[in-house]
């Protein structure tokens, strides 16, 4: 019985198409799901607004001003991808969280602290060569990214103060310390609005169209890194064990508190490569108003791709074409854009509540909705503290 | 309603072919039980057979998938627990149901409260009706000790007051000794005969022949899930109850032959350790493991057993005194430099600390030695090395397995188990720590793994063995260590040591004491 | 007397501790009903919490739950303005609008606190990415729907007003700024000290309390005497969300009359924060709440009655920016010092399967 066991299956297509479908099955249910609750939001929602003639077709038009503005032209490819690659960088951070156990909400703060990073060091060399200042400005924001993420995971780690509420608050903490930033020393003196200087030859070079820059192929570099550090090397089976089996981790010899702190660590730098990626490939300055949605739709990510690196290609992609699609939405329909944060809110709540769809739809031998996020609630009472 | 030919007393209980299917198994096919007014019947069976779904039913925890239920005669449906106590089951459970940090009373009261008006608790009456209730029954208990710092033996007699105080008519008891000492077990068997007595009809879950024979009047054996016959004690031995639990005759004893002993392995001198909240639970332990012998820790749970064995592995950091190993002080090591140094642990939970159950099992069989060649080289895993062993482990320790690339949460407990032995006892060892290496499984599986243990030391591994379970310890030890309350109290030898001055050593240390205060001094 | 307090502010650096520690003194009486004030919305969430965890339900769509409540009373009052409004009664200057806006926050609190119950208790979902979804949800939906109705510039249905205490009390020696901290306020702040008591009593004395404990700490145990988990695990977690839809209500009806995008700021993980601090009781999480209010006023105060001396040059000279986060960051230091000692109820977080899967 157990003799042939290890040998790998042969490839059959059949086989394929069927694994395929079991990943993608529910999430794309989801999706489709979440477009049609936005359409009956976006037709409720019209009564809200005064003197305004009912419009039956209009989810067709937003969904349609949607789409092409993400899609329609090569400029708004190029868009979507350059709204992708932040979403890449914050979806790895969340992910690479999950594996371990830890549930980064913070990457907001990260990513903010990252930007920061990146402006004020992009700043002091922008006038350095390329080669020099572009190394210079991501390490900037890996640095701060790190510190970031250092704290929550080395407070969890020694106290038990569980991330959910320290990242949170840092993310607070990190909005008034950018202000601060921007208000103060950053500021470029004798302007009337809080504004940085320009971070010059720190700046992304543009490799494909209008604005497609330098980010887009490192956040790609960053998936396969990551993939290959979680499932390649003993790093990752660390990673991964202290997420699913804490004292098990303790057992088997590996010290889940170290893990934890570098985890958290390495969730702060990505976050923080994301804020790199918004600031030296589209920004390249920061005024108080910097700050995108990029660190919670990155927990949408994280979510939807079921932390598998590949997965957050795909759900990047999608959220980061809702992002790069939604102006023009809100200027050919007058759909507001936070639209985008409501069908992606559906779209996770579709996910989270997969048993029942599945039985909905008779989806049999699909995996489930949120792949290794069950271990998260699992730490809060501090019942599987990691020592 | 009686029908002919019935006795004109109707049984208390009768259970007429239960069956109870889970997805790949039927736990129970038509199993029929019948419980007489003030009778205790016994219900024996080994780990697996279908004991605890059978009485799940009866509580109304498992819906059966055919069958019926009958009560004094009248057929009736059980829809859950409220139901079940409703109609005067009761069931103390194997696992205790009882929240730690809950007073006794508050345990007791929970789910049938005494109120003062519609809102609030009447707690000093129902105080009054607990202290009375306990003494009827012989013991005095104090409604507001935290169940949490009570001792095992007492927590039993909560759970049972529990049941008493819901007026109990059928008493169902699931394993009830299986952490009790030999005396509070007596003490408990005292309590069932007089309830027996004043008419209430009891069940007694067990896997221990000589139990049941000493309590049931009659006996009802299962196996997979059927009932394969009924049996007075007397008309029955141990040797005849055991071919029927198991289905094959069955050695009781492993023959585990002449120990060849040699130097000292492991050596612990003057150990103290806390627990997790800071009380001092190992308080002074001297212990010398020798090379080629099983020494066996004989205690009742929550005397410090696991938190020694988790101090010597690294799991734990000593408070005072020292480790070491051939001589070498490794006081404090981690885990990891334990394992390198040729010490293997088999923990007690293999759920929480054995495995990891999302992980393959390929993963789980390299769980302590992942990062050494030929599983990784530098930082990068070797998958195919990985699989290869795998394989072999799965062959050699006859892992029931589809592939080693299953999740091992797909596996039985027995295989489960297996696996970590696979683990732990594929390479040259030194020393050998096993904590309830058996607990909760088959006969087939217990038998492999003592087994393996006697091989071990046979090559001249020392074995360090801590079992709840008194009779794994007599079986296996070649001498024994009696623990109680973070000390060994008297070291024996395994061969000539008597059941019941163990027993004693194990519910007293071996000093006289008065009365039992119920409480454990560490957390009083 | 004054002279030795001179002495002791001209010490160098520790001198600087004392100026804080006079400064305190002389300005918490003054700033008592501003602090509970702020403390209000943390306290009513942490009571979320505390109905919840105690029943074995983590809840981190507290956030949330305030965001869309405030945003719901918000609304409906301005709805229901221009058709009832009417003139202030003076109770509280309560008004028909005010009180049915009062009830649809609460309805909404209900509605997504039972979907938090669905996802966690029936579906099984990971509790905190339950949570995480609903403040997800509730930032987009109230993000969305306010920019809609912003486009008209709808008026507010004004707000709940404070009462006054009579001088006579306020003015009473040493206890008298009590009064003024508890009775100086609208009806939601006035009603925080009384829910927080009649919870704890509730919890540690009632037959609700003991099941809602046993259910928190072992499910199973409480299961087997025949308590339905389930059912009181749903129940919990509805009266939660009544606390915590009283706290957005709060937010956008008796603190401010307005409603903006975002505006519960963290309070809601504050709140989570003090709970834990607070060892999930009720009247522990009301202190804790104190506490960090007290640092969320502290900007206030600066403007309000700037400190004197070297103490002073240094508060006003800080960016306001710091002040701003210190909330957060007073949270996290008290949280990472006290949560190793405060022990969550035992099955927190992990949802509960009855053995009956027929």
């Amino acid at each position: 019985m157990s003799a042939a066991t290890g040998a790998r299956p042969p490839f059959s297509a059949a086989r394929l198409a069927r694994s395929a479908w079991s990943v993608v099955a529910l999430p794309l249910v989801s999706i489709l799901l979440s477009f049609v609750v936005g359409a009956a939001i976006i037709l409720v929602s019209q009564l809200l607004v005064p003197n305004q003639r009912f419009d039956w077709a209009l989810p067709i038009t937003a969904y349609h001003a949607l789409i092409t503005g993400a899609f329609g032209s090569f400029d708004g490819l190029v868009a979507t991808l350059v709204a992708t690659a932040p979403l890449i960088f914050g979806g790895l951070s969340v992910a690479l969280g999950f594996k371990a156990g830890l549930f980064n909400i913070g990457a907001q703060g990260q990513f903010l602290v990252g930007a920061l990073g990146s402006v004020y060091i992009g700043v002091i060399i922008s006038g350095a060569p390329s080669v020099v200042a572009i190394p210079l400005a991501v390490l900037a924001a890996i640095a701060a990214g790190a510190l970031w993420g250092f704290i929550p995971g080395i407070l969890k780690a020694w106290s038990g103060a569980h991330e959910v509420v320290t990242t949170i608050m840092l993310n607070y903490v990190a909005v008034a310390f950018l202000a601060a930033a921007v208000s103060g020393p950053l500021k470029v003196p004798g302007s009337p609005a809080p504004v940085t200087y320009d971070v010059g030859n720190a700046a992304f070079p543009v490799f494909l169209g209008r604005t497609g820059h330098l980010g887009i192929l490192l956040a790609l570099v960053f998936v396969a890194l990551i993939w290959w550090l979680l499932y390649r090397t003993t790093w990752g089976f660390e990673i991964r064990t202290v997420g699913a089996n804490p004292d098990a981790a303790r057992y088997a010899g590996m010290h889940p508190r170290v893990v934890t702190v570098f985890t958290m660590t390495g969730c702060g730098v990505l976050a923080g490569l994301a804020g790199s990626s918004v600031l030296l490939g589209v920004t390249h300055t920061m005024t108080s108003s910097f700050g995108t949605t990029v660190g919670f739709d990155s927990i949408s990510v994280a979510l939807l791709a079921r932390s598998n690196p590949i997965g957050i290609i795909f759900a990047a992609i999608l959220f980061g074409a809702m992002r790069a699609g939604a102006p023009l939405m809100q200027i050919q329909a007058q759909i507001p854009v936070e639209l985008v944060d409501v069908l992606q809110a559906t779209i996770l709540l579709f996910l989270v509540a997969s048993p029942v769809l599945r039985r909905l739809f008779r989806l049999r031998g699909v995996q489930s909705g949120l792949g290794s996020t069950e271990t998260i609630a699992r730490t809060y009472g501090g019942e599987a503290t990691v020592r | 309603m009686t029908e002919a030919g019935r006795p004109t007393i109707a049984p208390a209980l009768e259970m007429r072919g239960i069956t109870k299917r889970y997805p790949g198994v039927v736990a129970n096919d038509r199993i029929d039980l019948e419980v007489r007014p003030g009778e205790i019947h016994a219900l024996l069976g080994e780990n697996g057979a279908g004991k605890t779904t059978l009485m799940n039913v009866l509580y109304g925890l498992a819906r059966p998938d055919e069958g019926q239920i009958l009560l004094d005669g009248q057929p009736v449906t059980i829809a859950g627990p409220s139901d079940a106590i409703a109609r005067g089951i009761n069931m103390v459970h194997q696992h205790f149901m009882l929240v730690p940090v809950l007073t006794v009373a508050d345990n007791i009261l929970l789910g049938e409260e005494t109120m003062a008006n519609p809102v609030f608790l009447d707690r000093r009456e129902a105080h009054r009706r607990i202290v009375e209730l306990g003494r009827r029954f012989g013991f005095e208990i104090d409604p507001e000790a935290k169940v949490g710092s009570l001792s095992v033996g007492w927590q039993q007699r909560v759970e049972i007051l529990k049941a008493l105080y819901r007026r109990a008519r059928i008493l169902v008891l699931d394993e009830p000794t299986a952490v009790l000492t030999p005396q509070e077990t007596e003490e408990i068997f005292a309590v069932l005969r007089r309830l027996a007595a004043e008419g209430q009809s009891i069940v007694f879950i067990s896997h221990k022949l000589y139990e049941v024979l000493e309590i049931a009047d009659r006996i009802t054996v299962i196996r997979r899930g059927r009932v394969v016959g009924e049996r007075r004690p007397a008309e029955t031995n141990e040797d005849d109850l055991a071919e029927m639990m198991v289905g094959r005759e069955v050695q009781l004893t492993v023959d585990r032959g002449e120990s060849h002993v040699a130097g000292p392995v492991l050596e612990v001198s003057g150990l103290h350790v806390r627990d997790d909240r800071g009380n001092e639970v190992v308080r002074g332990v001297d212990l010398e493991v020798r090379a080629g012998e099983i020494l066996g820790i004989a205690g009742v749970a929550g005397n410090g057993q696991d938190e020694l064995v988790e101090a010597i592995i690294g799991l734990r950091r000593p408070w005072s005194g020292g480790v070491t190993l051939g001589g070498r002080d490794v006081t404090g090591h981690s885990p990891r430099q334990m394992n390198e140094d040729a010490v293997a642990y088999v923990p007690a939970d293999r759920h929480r600390f054995g495995l990891v159950l999302g992980f393959p099992l390929s993963d789980n069989l390299v769980l302590t030695s992942y990062y050494r060649r030929p599983y990784a080289r530098g930082v990068i895993r070797d998958d195919q090395a990985i699989i290869r062993d795998a394989e072999g482990s799965v062959e050699r320790f006859d892992i029931r397995t589809p592939g080693v690339t299953v999740k091992a949460s797909t596996l039985s407990g027995g295989n489960q188990q297996k696996a970590i032995v696979a683990r732990e006892f594929d390479r040259d060892l030194k020393l050998l720590v096993l904590d309830q290496p058996t607990r909760g499984l088959d006969v087939g599986s217990i038998e492999f793994i003592h087994r393996q243990i006697i091989a071990k030391r046979d090559v001249g591994t020392a074995v360090l063995l801590v079992s709840a379970e008194l009779d794994e310890v007599l079986e296996m030890s070649d001498r024994i260590a009696v623990m109680y309350r973070g000390r060994i109290v008297r070291i024996l030898d395994g061969r000539s040591a008597d059941k019941n001055e163990v027993g004693i050593l194990m519910a007293t240390g071996g000093e006289e004491r008065a009365t039992a205060p119920g409480i454990t001094e560490a957390t009083a | 007397m004054d002279a030795l307090i001179n002495g002791l502010y001209g010490i160098p650096l520790l001198g600087l501790v004392f100026q804080l520690a006079g400064y305190l003194v002389a300005v918490i009486p003054p700033m008592a009903p501003i602090i509970l004030r702020s403390a209000t919305p943390l306290a009513l969430g942490a009571m979320c919490g505390v109905c919840c965890e105690r029943s074995g339900v983590v809840n981190i769509g507290i956030e949330g739950t305030m965001l869309a409540s405030a945003f719901a009373g918000w609304v409906v009052g301005i709805a229901l303005a221009p058709m009832l409004g009417g003139a202030a009664t003076p109770l509280f200057g309560l008004t028909l609008p005010l009180l049915i806006a009062l009830v649809a926050a609460l309805t909404v609190a209900l509605v997504i606190s039972a979907l938090h119950a669905w996802l966690s208790i029936s579906v099984r979902a990971d509790q905190i990415i339950s949570g995480t979804i609903i403040n997800i949800a509730a930032f987009g939906v109230t993000g969305y729907l306010n920019t809609l109705i912003s486009k008209s510039s709808p008026t507010s249905a004004g707000s709940f007003a404070l009462f006054t205490p009579p001088k006579e009390l306020s003015n009473l020696p040493v206890v008298g700024w009590l009064f003024d901290m508890f009775f100086n306020q609208g009806p939601i702040a006035m009603s925080v000290l009384i829910l927080v008591v009649g919870l704890q009593i509730w919890l540690f004395r009632s037959r609700w309390g003991l099941r809602t404990r046993a259910v928190g700490e072992h499910p199973k145990a409480a299961e087997t005497v025949g308590i339905d988990v389930i059912r009181l695990r749903y129940r919990n977690v509805l009266i939660g969300g009544l606390f915590a839809g009283l706290a957005g209500a709060y937010l956008s009806m008796e603190a401010t009359n307005s409603f903006q995008a975002g505006m519960t700021a963290g309070r809601g993980f504050i709140a989570l924060a003090a709970m834990i601090v607070g060892r999930w009781t009720p009247i522990g999480a009301f202190g804790a709440a104190l506490l960090f209010a007290a640092f969320l006023s502290i900007g206030q105060a600066i403007n309000f009655a700037p400190p004197g001396g070297d103490l002073g040059t240094i508060m006003t000279a800080v960016p306001a920016q710091v002040y701003d986060s210190l909330p957060y960051i007073v949270t996290i230091i008290v949280l990472a010092g006290v949560v190793g000692r405060s022990v969550a109820p035992a099955a927190d977080g992990q949802p509960y399967e009855r053995e009956s899967a027929t």
